[in-house]
């Protein structure tokens, strides 16, 4: 009985589902600065992936006869101190600098939505709790509690990326608590309940997918922000490793050189606003196409 | 309201406590030694085991957690914050003077960013689609986009190499030499109010639209009251509940952006400090700084939701 109760809305879900996704798309592609964003970030995936193909130079290996060239069209940005193509170092770059968004973005976003969906589905004394324990992450700015995890891990790719992860989590758990929150009293959820579904059906069939826009739009919006203190760290010191290429590490070894070749410093800082701009954009973008306070006006 | 206060006051003391009991832990139970707070990882190294046995003795890192966590605690409130080796002097004494540098920087970008946020927002929302609003809107997606960090490089090759105008780096007390200061100021608060500004530029702007779409902002119109009326009376006030949330986030993000500016500039702050300590792993300066910049930032956030009521009448608590 039940599983027939259920098969009928589920399978109407599904076509409003779909149609739904089709007036996203829609609305998303009108947007001009929407779609420079995306098209920003799909080149940048494909120079990240594609990055052997498209640089004819190592950029680990060093080439002390070639130190720091002016931008030629052998080298199109110069070389650096230890004779590496800059151009080259900014493509592999790209890599580093998706690898640590996307993995600390995957912890943050998984972490945050199990620790938000548990506070706010069971309430009580677990909700304050836990909701105690995220004011107290997110009261630390969010760099410095970076820093002081990766200070406390230890540089390299993974502790950095577990870093940035556990200081972005506060941020996932506090939006998709007050989904929950807002959601739990639905007339739809009091059914499901009635008709006898699991706490752990409800959370992930129910709630989880209708948090889905917001969580969306954050993930999106929040990349750029990881990009950019992915570089802070490296600029730093404590991040990435050297002689994998980093932007932010880029620009701090390119600064002593900054009087005669400013290009050393200046043009990985160009590769970053990019593609924080990209990801701004196109979160900015989803944002609107899917606030239903603003259907019908764009 | 007076009640508010206090249960507010209250969570803020508990957020503190909850804070330090974090950084408590992460130095113990992370794989580094606690021991090192008191040495140096090259003094550890030389000594023999008995010796750091002893050592953790005297230092108390023998007793269990809790009461370890209250010997630190109870020295922390007497403001005993221990002794830095990177800097061989109190941390307490080094935060005095650092954290007023940090400050001097700070505050002052934060009001100028705070400020002309709120100004170029209403201008690019009331004259939505003209030149000042092409002008502002992409500068202020732009602007939030910006490293920090290399914002202040491209300043330096600007602004200290190309033209001369102003000092590389540094930093003088205004107290020594106001001008010097002033002029060593300029880029530093630049570079730090960057962010701030533009996030409370893009707020200020979109609350500005949604607030002049309302039925009361026609009525207003349509009453015949002037534009300046209808802005700054109607649009504005009902507008500004989000950009005061928006100002509020800009004290963590200074300091954060602090650590960046003083390293690019080299200015003696806060944010300077803590790099240091992380490169020396200096771990009792590291906690303590990271201690101090959190109770800044759980304060601001209290004025902060204090002051909606103070702004909005219509907030009851």
């Amino acid at each position: 009985m039940a599983v027939k109760a259920e098969a009928v809305p589920i399978k109407s879900t599904r076509t409003i589902a779909s149609s739904e996704v089709r007036y996203v798309v829609k609305v998303f592609f009108k947007r001009k600065l929407a779609v420079i964003g995306f098209v920003i970030i799909l080149l940048l995936v494909l120079v990240a992936i594609f990055a052997p193909l498209l640089t004819p130079y190592d950029p680990i290996k060093v080439d002390s006869k070639n130190r720091l060239l002016q931008p030629s069209w052998s080298h199109p940005l110069g070389t650096d101190n230890t004779g590496r193509d800059t151009l080259s170092r900014i493509i592999y770059g790209t890599r580093t600098s998706l690898a640590v968004a996307f993995g600390a973005m995957g912890i943050a976003t998984i972490a945050g939505v199990l620790i938000g969906l548990i506070a706010g589905y069971f309430g009580g004394i677990i909700y304050i709790v836990f909701m105690r324990f995220i004011d107290t992450l997110m009261s630390i700015p969010m760099l410095i509690l970076a820093l002081f995890l990766a200070a406390m891990f230890g540089g390299g790719l993974k502790n950095i990326i577990i870093a940035l992860g556990i200081s972005l989590t506060s941020i996932y758990a506090r939006l998709m608590c007050g989904q929950v929150l807002a959601m739990k009293e639905n007339d739809y959820i009091l059914a499901m309940r009635s008709l006898g579904a699991s706490d752990l059906r409800i959370m992930l069939r129910h709630i989880l997918p209708n948090a889905f826009p917001p969580l969306l739009v954050m993930v999106t919006l929040q990349l750029g922000t990881m990009i950019l203190a992915e570089a802070a760290l490296s600029y730093i010191g404590i991040g990435i490793q050297p002689p994998t290429p980093a932007w932010g590490a880029m620009i701090n070894s390119g600064y002593p050189y900054l009087f005669t070749q400013p290009v050393l410093s200046i043009a990985p800082g160009v590769a970053i606003a990019l593609v924080v701009f990209g990801f701004n954009m196109v979160g900015d973008g989803l944002r609107d196409a899917l606030d239903p306070k603003l259907r019908g006006v764009l | 309201m007076a009640a508010y206060i206090v249960r507010r006051i209250f969570q803020a003391i508990i957020v503190c406590v909850l804070v330090s009991i974090l950084i408590f832990l992460s130095l113990r139970l992370l794989p580094a030694d606690p021991l090192l707070i008191y040495i140096t990882k090259s003094d550890a190294a030389s000594y023999s085991p008995e010796m750091l046995d002893k050592l953790r003795h005297e230092m108390g890192l023998d007793k269990v957690l809790p009461l370890q966590y209250f010997d630190w605690v109870s020295k922390v409130v007497r403001l005993d914050l221990g002794n830095s080796f990177t800097f061989k002097q109190k941390v307490t004494e080094l935060l005095l003077k650092r954290l007023p540098v940090s400050l001097h920087i700070g505050i002052i970008a934060f009001i100028i960013s705070g400020v002309l946020g709120i100004i170029f927002g209403v201008l690019s929302g009331i004259r939505r689609g003209t030149w000042i609003d092409n002008v502002i809107t992409p500068l202020s997606n732009l602007g939030v986009a910006l490293p920090t960090f290399w914002l202040g490089i491209v300043l330096i090759y600007f602004f200290a190499f190309k033209w001369g105008w102003l000092p590389t780096y540094g930093y003088t007390s205004p107290f020594t030499d106001f001008w010097l200061s002033t002029k060593q100021l300029v880029m530093p608060v630049l570079v730090l109010m960057a962010l701030p500004l533009c996030l409370v530029t893009r707020q200020a702007r979109s609350s500005m639209l949604e607030a002049a779409r309302q039925d009361y902002v026609r009525t207003a119109w349509s009453k015949g009251l002037s534009e300046k009326v209808v802005i700054t009376r109607h649009i504005l006030k009902n507008s500004l509940i989000p950009i005061i949330t928006v100002i509020g986030m800009g004290v963590p993000h200074i300091f954060a952006g602090e650590v960046l500016v003083e390293m690019v500039f080299n200015i003696p702050g806060m944010g300077r400090m803590l790099i240091d300590a992380i490169m020396s792993l200096d771990y009792n300066l590291l906690q303590s700084g990271v201690l101090v910049i959190t109770i800044v930032v759980v304060l601001s956030n209290l004025i902060v939701d204090i002051s909606y009521s103070w702004v909005d009448p219509r907030v009851r608590y």
